[in-house]
């Protein structure tokens, strides 16, 4: 990573992620151990939290931004770049690594020319990887923008890919 | 009181109401009559039965448990007369069960006994009436109305629950120890964490019964004395946190859930956490710090989360069946439940089967049960023919069993003494095309790259261990290898911080011991016995086998196949990465791979 801390990066949150921000505070500002909730939520709504965003929250909460960095870096899910306009995540779960995860990923990088973990250059599909999803008897699952896709053929693969990248 | 042969519920929810249920009623209480039945058929109102959209107006009857659909008044004489008067099942007016393939869970399958997961499936998850219905909230009546807390904790400890999240301590043991504590307030949470690769036992009961879950939480926080609640759900659960969000809101509207329940002065409340991908969280002290909106990491213990929890106070954690096992045991009596299962492991277990077997998905069985036949009678077998290999328990922190330990009972000491652990109920079967060290490695790759950093021994100690799996994997291992891993396991441990560090080595530990010339076949031979390792392998196309289809060229993603059409293709090596899709693919076995 070119900063590994990422924290020293300025850049302004634009004003309607502030006012989503802000109303994701206002909510759960008064519970304990809001944290966890206020990135949870903008991660849900807003896809990503950058740095700015991170220093806007921890100011919000009156907390140390090392305390919003280090929560927002330990957790797998919490992002710190915008993703994709899809996101497929490949379920390395035991049943879906045995099943065929692994031939399915190197199709994917093939097809799209992007690395697991990357955004395609287009901006049209994150790919990751991500724990057992809990679809095991379906194995191999991948998840697509939160829907479970199973059963997954190799041969039936590159059309579903195809489709996220032209849509 | 009067005693009915049979009752007939008709539903009566809003959407039946708008299609005629009540005259339906009306036509059956006048048919009833008119045939001489009125006193032996009671008609009941109820809400609805089925999907009212497609099935209303319907009704039940009972004892017989049919269930009558689309139903309007002009049918009522004739299906008076056909079942009341001459016993027999209207076939025309029988409801068509929708065809849902449910392939986690399904029908009962031999020597199934269904506690946890008795409705999953069958009821609606959004509908507080459908479990009140199964009985359900009349536990929590029965607790709150006559029983005092040392009561509930005697009954649950009578039954012999222990704590099914894997360390199986008994449950009622560490109600007592947080009760006893002279703090207050005090905490209840639920480990809804599953982080294990292959179990998901806990999503389902929390996705189709999550009424169960609260229900046996607000039970165990008024034997405790909590007054408040979390479960915590892993974020990769997303449809599990909004059925727990409903349920939680519904127990609300019917008053089980906040301030004075029942009048009673007793008050608690719920709210579902989220996490957001850590596996470690799974871990109590840690799964604390992350309700706490802190990084999710353990700490030492003690003190333990009895003593100091969430936010400082007591705190009882426990997992999400050992809470939705609650309600059965205060509702039908803890005798009933410690008649099954073994001496010290009570009740059932549910387990999810995942791997070479051919019935993967749920199941829920009496501990006690042998291996071999939740392999072969359950789970009906190794898929396509294929041998039994051996068998993880415990997930990734678990260890394996071979086929001499197939008639080993599963109980909490059964499998300990075995080496491996019961864990939260993930299986994984294998079958003889499975590589032991590259499952191995697939474990320790998962727990090294889940180990928080914390302590040094599980964060150093995963890493060193997973580069040594891969080195053997790579056809790089040398002699003296193995021992060293064995050193390296029984450092970690003994001196992690946590279960995570402490139950890591554990695959690599058995695997170790039960196919160890496997791995010395990889280090001595250069060989992958199971033709797994990539580096120790290689594939080849059989040209006599071979009809020129040219499908495996096609699908080859490097473009490593060539031959023309109609004739024998040949596999540069060079260029093949190994993947396999020409073997998934090709439709005549033509394919074979090498070691």
């Amino acid at each position: 990573m070119d900063n590994p801390t990422g924290i020293q990066q300025t850049q302004e949150i634009c004003e309607n992620k502030r006012a989503i921000i802000d109303q994701i505070i206002a909510e759960n500002q008064n519970r304990p151990g809001a944290m966890m909730v206020v990135l949870n939520e903008t991660q849900g709504k807003i896809g990503y939290i950058s740095p700015a965003m991170q220093k806007y929250i921890a100011k919000k909460l009156r907390v140390p931004v090392g305390a919003v960095h280090g929560v927002v870096t330990f957790y797998s899910f919490f992002t710190t770049e915008p993703r994709g306009k899809h996101t497929m995540k490949f379920c390395m779960g035991t049943a879906c690594y045995v099943g065929g995860i692994p031939q399915l990923m190197e199709k994917a990088k093939q097809i799209t020319g992007t690395e697991i973990g990357k955004t395609t250059a287009d901006g049209n599909l994150t790919m990751e990887i991500c724990r057992c999803v809990g679809a095991c008897s379906q194995a191999p699952v991948v998840t697509v923008d939160d829907e479970v896709i199973g059963h997954i053929k190799p041969n039936k693969f590159p059309a579903l890919i195809k489709k996220l990248l032209e849509s | 009181m009067a005693f009915y042969r049979s009752h007939v519920l008709v539903s009566v929810d809003p959407e039946c109401l708008a299609k005629g249920a009540h005259e339906v009623i009306d036509a059956l209480n006048d048919e009833l009559i008119a045939q001489g039945l009125l006193d032996e058929v009671q008609v009941l109102e109820t809400s609805r039965i089925g999907d009212p959209y497609r099935l209303g107006p319907d009704m039940l009857v009972y004892p017989e448990k049919e269930h009558y659909a689309n139903l309007s008044a002009d049918d009522i004489p004739y299906l008076v007369e056909e079942h009341f008067l001459k016993g027999r099942v209207v076939e025309k007016f029988r409801a068509q069960e929708k065809a849902v393939s449910d392939e986690e869970l399904g029908a009962p399958k031999p020597k199934e006994v269904r506690i946890v997961l008795r409705n999953c499936g069958k009821i609606d998850p959004h509908n507080i009436e459908d479990y009140i219905a199964e009985d359900g909230y009349q536990s929590l009546a029965k607790v709150i109305s006559s029983m005092t807390p040392e009561q509930v904790i005697a009954e649950v400890s009578k039954s012999g629950l222990r704590g099914r999240g894997g360390a199986g301590f008994p449950a009622a043991r560490k109600w007592q120890l947080c009760r006893q504590v002279p703090d207050n307030p005090k905490y209840l949470t639920c480990n809804a964490d599953e982080g294990d690769p292959g179990a998901f036992m806990n999503r389902r009961v929390l996705e189709s019964d999550p009424h169960s879950v609260v229900e046996g939480m607000i039970i165990a926080a008024y034997a405790i004395g909590a007054s408040r609640g979390y479960i915590y759900c892993r974020a990769e659960y997303p449809i599990a946190v909004q059925n727990l969000k409903i349920a939680i809101a519904q127990a609300h509207e019917f008053g089980f859930l906040g301030d004075d329940i029942f009048g009673t002065g007793f008050s608690f409340d719920l709210e579902v956490r989220m996490g957001a991908g850590a596996f470690v969280c799974g871990e109590e002290t840690a799964l604390i710090a992350s309700i706490e909106g802190k990084r999710g990491e353990p700490r030492p213990r003690p003190p333990f989360p009895a003593v100091k929890g969430v936010w400082g106070k007591p705190t009882n954690n426990n997992n999400v069946e050992t809470y939705a096992v609650v309600p059965q045991i205060i509702l039908k009596g803890a005798e009933w439940y410690a008649s099954m299962g073994t001496e010290k492991s009570k009740g059932t277990k549910t387990f999810a089967i995942a791997g070479d077997v051919i019935n993967t998905g749920l199941i829920e069985v009496p501990f006690g049960i042998t291996l071999r036949e939740v392999i072969f009678d359950v789970g009906g077998g190794i898929k396509d023919g294929k041998q039994f290999k051996a068998i993880q328990t415990g997930g990734p922190m678990g260890g394996c069993l071979t086929a001499e330990q197939l008639d080993l009972p599963l109980d909490y000491e059964a499998l300990t003494a075995a080496g491996s652990m019961m864990g939260s109920g993930g299986l994984i079967i294998m079958d003889h095309e499975t590589c032991m060290v590259d499952m191995a490695r697939f474990f320790m790759e998962f727990t090294q790259d889940e180990s928080c950093g914390k302590c040094t021994p599980c964060r150093v100690g995963t890493r060193r261990i997973l580069e040594i799996l891969e080195k053997i994997c790579a056809g790089e291992g040398q002699p003296g290898d193995l021992e060293t891993l064995e050193d390296l396991c029984y450092e970690v441990t003994r001196n992690s911080l946590c279960g995570l560090g402490q139950g890591a080595p554990n695959p690599v530990i058995s695997m170790l011991k039960h196919f160890r010339a496997e791995y010395e076949a990889h280090i001595y031979e250069k060989k992958c016995p199971a033709r797994v390792c990539k580096a120790l392998i290689r594939y080849e196309i059989q040209a006599a086998a071979c009809t020129g289809c040219t499908v495996c060229a096609r699908n080859c993603p490097v473009e490593a196949i060539n031959g023309e059409r109609r004739q024998a293709h040949i596999i540069d090596v060079d260029k093949c990465i190994r993947c396999g899709i020409c073997a998934q693919v090709c439709n005549f076995n033509a394919i074979q791979v090498l070691s």
